[in-house]
């Protein structure tokens, strides 16, 4: 089961961490584990769980280019990021890291701390009264990527970028 | 032009699941045009055929920015992940020393020795180091990056590009990894967003406003995946251009583009604003009325106008950033401080865009300007605008900031305030210790 955590709209770069946090500027970059949300949602770092699932309001992830917000979030193994609509930068870092990224807004159905399943191939979450919510499927160039595991993989497999013939 | 949808802009791969029909991109009269946007005619010659929004591209590049803040990163992919040992060509990767510049901790000034020897290494002939600016402003003085281009940049900022009509798009460690390995990158070629400026700006506002304006009708995420046009800004100089462009991100945008027209650099003649274009939606600022915008805390599309703000007391003015470092900007503020003194108990910081804004601030006497009215110099680069040094906030201080972000904890403790505005505002602000419009000090 996955814990859900639910977060409000426009979720900027800073507020997952904070640049004073990146790896650039610790002495241990894999310390950058404790640092997601780090002062925007301190109990998030210590309690979330690997496949847990963030739900969030409009444009999550905007603000800088900093791929090491979403890798924060693998870090600590986020199992899937929904919100309804991802800030261009953040959905592409997330892509190519291999963070399932589904827009759909479920602030409003799902509470936060609430228990869910995640079951990703089909795109669904299971409540714990058996309800199912489907999630919309995401389009074709990016399921190519998320099924390689990551833009790099993808690129080492395929030598093409996605959405170009092969 | 479609209205009343809640995403307007959402273009069809991303509005899956959200139950409204694929956007509509035919133009508000019905005709079908082969007029392109900026976006199309750059991107169309990058991918070699005619491209329009929507399509799915893999395009060539034509320069990679990466900086000191995630070029360590960058590094580690390309080579151990991406088992390139060089990059694809040593001439068009630009490496800028500008995010902790000069280095701040042992770890900071140890990761830049590391990617200065990479530089050297790799025989990156435009490596530039600590004290040269900030990437953006870098580059287009360096004549590096130029009109019509598709540069890709490790700093959501590199839409700064479009003041000299590049497609310059920000993107993270692997795509810019990838990018600096194959010389190529893919894009959905973003709709067009256009914000058409109408008159003249009154004394005391400029560039700022306008682009602060265009966010709080917009809001964070009006053009995401989206490219924006600004339109009736030709009068701008380039840096002038660039406030508009790296405000551009803030309103989520893919590339932010003002038109080549009035440039005094070689334009391509294939590269020409063609405004009967498809544009998703277009939204007009009439100059001649615009009074000065700020962004108050703790998001960049909270803006007012500074006359309905009321009493704010501010602890200290930063001046500076890609946004409004530039010359103009200090040339700006210099024009309110001349023959005064900063008010009691206020700090204000100016550091430099470039060393080049800086030096032509020395030659005309505006940086004595600065200097004679209490104002304290930094080495040109991003400063305390990521929050990591020189002039990183306490908690409960209020910033008056020229900088393009006042996310919670940006430039420092998250207790403090930063609220955006004007170089202008900025002076006028120095000077009496509280918010104030610049006309107040004539
Ligand atoms: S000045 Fe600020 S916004 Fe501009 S590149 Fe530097 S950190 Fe980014």
């Amino acid at each position: 089961m996955a814990r859900v955590w639910i977060f409000g709209q426009d979720i900027n770069t800073d507020q997952i961490v904070p640049g004073r946090y990146a790896p650039y500027m610790l002495k241990n970059e894999a310390d950058l584990r404790n640092y997601p949300f780090v002062e925007h949602r301190p109990d998030f770092a210590a309690n979330v769980q690997p496949g847990d699932l963030i739900v969030a309001g409009n444009n999550f992830g905007c603000g800088s280019s900093r791929e090491y917000a979403p890798l924060a979030l693998r870090m600590v193994g986020v199992g899937a990021i929904i919100a309804p609509l991802f800030a261009r930068i953040f959905f592409r870092n997330a892509l190519n890291l291999g963070i399932p990224c589904f827009t759909a807004d479920l602030t409003g159905v799902l509470r936060d701390g609430q228990m869910v399943e995640l079951q990703l191939e089909a795109g669904q979450i299971i409540t714990e009264t058996g309800e199912c919510i489907q999630l919309p499927p995401p389009p074709s160039f990016l399921r190519e990527v998320w099924a390689a595991g990551g833009i790099v993989p993808f690129y080492r497999t395929h030598g093409r970028f996605p959405g170009e013939a092969a | 032009m479609r209205e009343g949808t809640r995403f307007p802009h959402i273009p069809p791969e991303f509005s899956y699941g959200l139950g409204r029909s694929p956007i509509n991109t035919s133009r508000a009269h019905g005709a079908t045009t082969n007029m392109q946007t900026l976006s199309e005619q750059i991107l169309s010659r990058a991918a070699g055929r005619t491209v329009s929004a929507g399509d799915v591209v893999t395009v060539n590049v034509d320069l990679v920015m990466m900086h000191d803040s995630l070029s360590p990163s960058i590094i580690r992919v390309l080579h151990e992940e991406l088992g390139a040992e060089q990059v694809w060509n040593p001439e068009r990767v630009a490496v800028v020393i500008d995010h902790v510049a000069p280095a701040a901790s042992v770890q900071t000034a140890e990761k830049q020795a590391d990617v200065r020897r990479w530089a050297r290494a790799q025989g990156i002939t435009h490596f530039f180091d600590v004290g040269r600016g900030i990437s953006h402003p870098v580059l287009v003085e360096e004549g590096i990056a130029r009109p019509g281009m598709v540069i890709v940049g490790s700093d959501s900022h590199s839409t700064a590009y479009g003041c000299v009509a590049a497609f310059g798009s920000g993107m993270g460690t692997t795509d810019i990894a990838l990018a600096a390995a194959t010389g190529r990158t893919w894009f959905r070629v973003p709709e067009t967003v256009v914000v058409r400026a109408h008159g003249n700006f009154r004394p005391g506002v400029s560039a700022k406003d306008l682009g602060l304006r265009a966010a709080r009708e917009l809001r964070a995420d009006g053009a995401t995946y989206a490219a924006v046009e600004w339109h009736g800004v030709e009068q701008l100089t380039v840096m002038e251009r660039m406030t508009l462009a790296t405000l551009s991100i803030e309103v989520g945008a893919k590339a932010g583009l003002v038109p080549p027209t009035g440039l005094k650099l070689p334009v391509p003649e294939w590269l020409t604003l063609q405004e009967d274009a498809r544009y998703s939606r277009v939204i007009h600022v009439d100059l001649n009325t615009l009074e000065p915008q700020v962004a108050a805390p703790h998001t960049v599309d909270n803006v007012t106008d500074l006359s309905a703000l009321g009493r704010v007391a501010v602890d200290v003015v930063y001046l500076g950033t890609c946004t409004n470092g530039h010359y103009e900007d200090m040339a700006a503020a210099a024009r309110l401080l001349r023959g005064r003194r900063l008010a009691p108990g206020m700090r204000m910081l100016v550091v430099p865009a470039s060393a080049q804004a800086l030096q032509r601030a020395t030659e005309d006497g505006t940086l004595n300007t600065l200097l004679a009215a209490g104002a304290t110099i930094g080495t040109p680069g991003c400063g305390a605008c990521i929050g990591r040094h020189m002039g990183v906030l306490a908690p409960g201080e209020v910033c008056l900031f020229t900088g393009n972000r006042n996310f919670r904890g940006r430039m420092g403790s998250p207790e403090a305030q930063i609220y955006l505005a004007s170089p202008e505002v900025a002076a006028a602000t120095a000077l009496t210790g509280y918010l104030t419009h610049p006309q107040e000090l004539g």
